[in-house]
């Protein structure tokens, strides 16, 4: 992280149906007080909800456009950047699409398969600082970075199913 | 050899494929195409099958019936899987769920042309969920019934896209 964040409280995940789960958010300020706050606010929730890999703004309420990830304890994971926020993320190229199951802590009774590019190439600011960074990465970071980007378009799995019998029910989320 | 359509509904236990299948097999018949689920605890398999006669297979299937499983067979035309509408569409839609959600979303979806050939929905605690292939005669008729489609979303207050999907398939 290029700068340091404050203290992060654990936020509450919103649940699907949620006005702000359907909202496309807002451009953020990188170097911001708010945002800075949002990030550790991020990290500290998706650190203690197992099984989270990542979180965008909107579904801890806040419509700016702000994920947080860490997908390195996933079986999954090749590529793996560790621990990180952007902030105004943008795709510079997607290629390599797969099929994977997936979930979200916004939508804890079902999963669903999705067909996503594997390959991915990512701008963004991160917390702080004025100057975008490119990512590239592929696998389950790239398809984890996908999925918060659709958040922050007010987009849920649940849009991005491949078929008519790809959406499952689940009793818990882990 | 007459074609059957054959379902049986009731509540899940195991064999119950085991037994309705070994009964179409018994009957020198061959399960052709097939769906079979659990539906909230209940499992539900409709199936269609070549049999050499439908009389007996029901008689065959009649000690289900007797085990509280809902079982038909009717005959059936034969095979008719050619479709006069090759722009494949999936709908999706999640939201609070509510009465009429299907109905509303169907009539628009029929209003403007377009057939469902498969469709699912499931409830959870908080969220109703569809999704339905459809399938319309060009894209252009897709396009048409999206301002319909996004009226009943509204009405609704669910969530709704419909995108193309690619009749042949991704190869790999």
């Amino acid at each position: 992280m290029s700068v340091p964040l404050p203290a992060g409280r654990v936020r509450e995940v919103l649940r699907a149906p949620n006005p702000a789960l359907a909202s496309r958010c807002d451009e953020a300020d990188p170097t911001s007080k708010e945002v800075l706050q949002l990030a550790a606010d991020l990290l500290a929730t998706q650190a203690v909800s197992p099984g989270c890999v990542g979180l965008a703004a909107n579904q801890i309420g806040v419509t700016l456009r702000v994920f947080s990830l860490d997908v390195s304890a996933h079986p999954r994971t090749r590529t793996s950047h560790g621990s990180f926020v952007l902030v105004n993320p943008v795709v510079e190229s997607a290629t390599r699409k797969d099929k994977v199951r997936e979930g979200c802590m916004s939508v804890p009774d079902f999963t669903g398969d999705v067909r996503r590019p594997s390959r991915l190439v990512v701008r963004a600011f991160l917390p702080g600082s004025t100057e975008q960074v490119t990512l590239q990465t592929d696998a389950f970071e790239a398809r984890a970075i996908q999925h918060e980007i659709d958040h922050l378009d007010g987009l849920l799995f649940l849009d991005r199913v491949v078929g008519a019998h790809a959406v499952f029910p689940r009793r818990h989320y882990l | 050899m007459p074609t059957v359509a054959v379902t049986v509904v009731g509540a899940d236990r195991p064999g119950i494929v085991a037994e309705v299948a070994g009964a179409v097999a018994e009957q020198g018949g061959n399960l052709e195409d097939s769906s079979m689920t659990l539906l909230r605890g209940h499992f539900a398999m409709t199936l269609i099958a070549e049999v050499d006669d439908a009389a007996q297979l029901e008689e065959r299937l009649a000690h289900l019936a007797a085990e509280d499983l809902s079982v038909t067979v009717i005959e059936v035309p034969g095979d008719d899987t050619a479709s006069s509408r090759p722009a494949r569409y999936l709908l999706s839609l999640h939201g609070a769920d509510r009465p009429g959600i299907v109905s509303a979303t169907a009539r628009a979806i029929a209003s403007g042309g377009g057939n469902i050939v498969d469709v699912t929905t499931r409830l959870g605690s908080q969220l109703y969920v569809m999704t339905a292939e459809v399938e319309f005669t060009d894209d252009a008729a897709a396009e048409a019934v999206i301002g319909a489609l996004e009226q009943v979303a509204q009405q609704l207050g669910v969530q709704l896209s419909l995108v193309a999907l690619d009749p042949a398939g991704e190869e790999f």
